[in-house]
């Protein structure tokens, strides 16, 4: 189970109108490599991965939910008050004629989310390294984002959840080295 | 350009190529691509740095500057 707390993981203001940038963001919202992707793939991973390392992905899985509602408010507040004209000016208009201002889980190329986005293959380094390798993807995606705004309250933001992925990457990867290691093992000689 | 976390290469340029060449292309290789597993005790930030930067341990921590320029805030 979990435990929800009632505030956001790192502050995200807004500082500019830009509907535009509504429309980058929610590839991390509903992407390959976005926060639901992440969340998602470690919260599912943990049943078939050995003891060790199941408490990583809870852990990280977790904070992904977290990133995932940071992204949600940035995209609400670029978009709660953009008129039809200007979310069509922005090129979301096919958005607003299937959700009117509501998010939806769907890439920047407005493909809908798929559960083929994320992998359980039950091998745990080939899993780990699905999960090193989906960090640093979504490490590249919010460097993308952050070079398509000059809105420097995003920007803040996107950097601090850029350097989130950094850290679970390191983390991923010292989870394989755990699982390399042979040192808990009885050796009988 | 910016710190030693960056790496610069240069792509081929034709003399028909469409668009002014970018003569230099960057790209940022992020520290934990260096550490294998996490040393005990490295030295951290000041808590509420550290929340802003979002990472404890300075040997972690990765700047990225837009690429575009900044106004507002």
């Amino acid at each position: 189970m979990w435990i929800y707390e009632k505030k956001l993981q790192y502050p995200v203001k807004v500082s500019k109108c830009d509907p535009r940038m509504a429309r980058y963001l929610i590839e991390q919202y509903g992407g390959a490599d976005g926060e639901l992707s992440a969340a998602l793939r470690y919260l599912n991973q943990r049943y078939s991965i050995p003891d060790k390392v199941i408490g990583l992905l809870t852990d990280i899985g977790t904070e992904e939910f977290a990133h995932l509602e940071m992204i949600a408010t940035m995209v609400y507040k670029l978009t709660k008050d953009a008129t039809p004209e200007m979310l069509e000016a922005a090129g979301l208009g096919p958005h607003f004629v299937n959700h009117d201002n509501a998010l939806f889980y769907e890439s920047a190329g407005g493909v809908p989310w798929t559960a083929t986005y994320i992998q359980a293959k039950g091998d745990p380094i080939a899993d780990l390294y699905e999960d090193i390798a989906a960090e640093e993807k979504a490490r590249a995606t919010y460097q993308w984002l952050i070079d398509m705004t000059d809105d420097v309250d995003i920007q803040d933001s996107l950097k601090f959840l850029r350097e989130r992925e950094i850290v679970h990457s390191m983390r991923f990867k010292e989870a394989v080295e755990i699982l390399k290691a042979d040192r808990e093992q009885k050796k009988v000689f | 350009m910016h710190d030693g976390q960056w790496r610069e290469w240069h792509p081929y340029v034709s003399p028909c190529d469409p668009c002014p060449p970018i003569k230099t292309k960057w790209y940022v290789v992020p520290p934990n691509q260096f550490i294998p597993f996490q040393p005990m005790n490295l030295p951290q930030f000041p808590l509420d740095e550290a929340l802003r930067r979002g990472t404890l341990w300075p040997a972690l921590y990765s700047p990225y500057p837009s690429k575009q320029k900044t106004k507002g805030g």
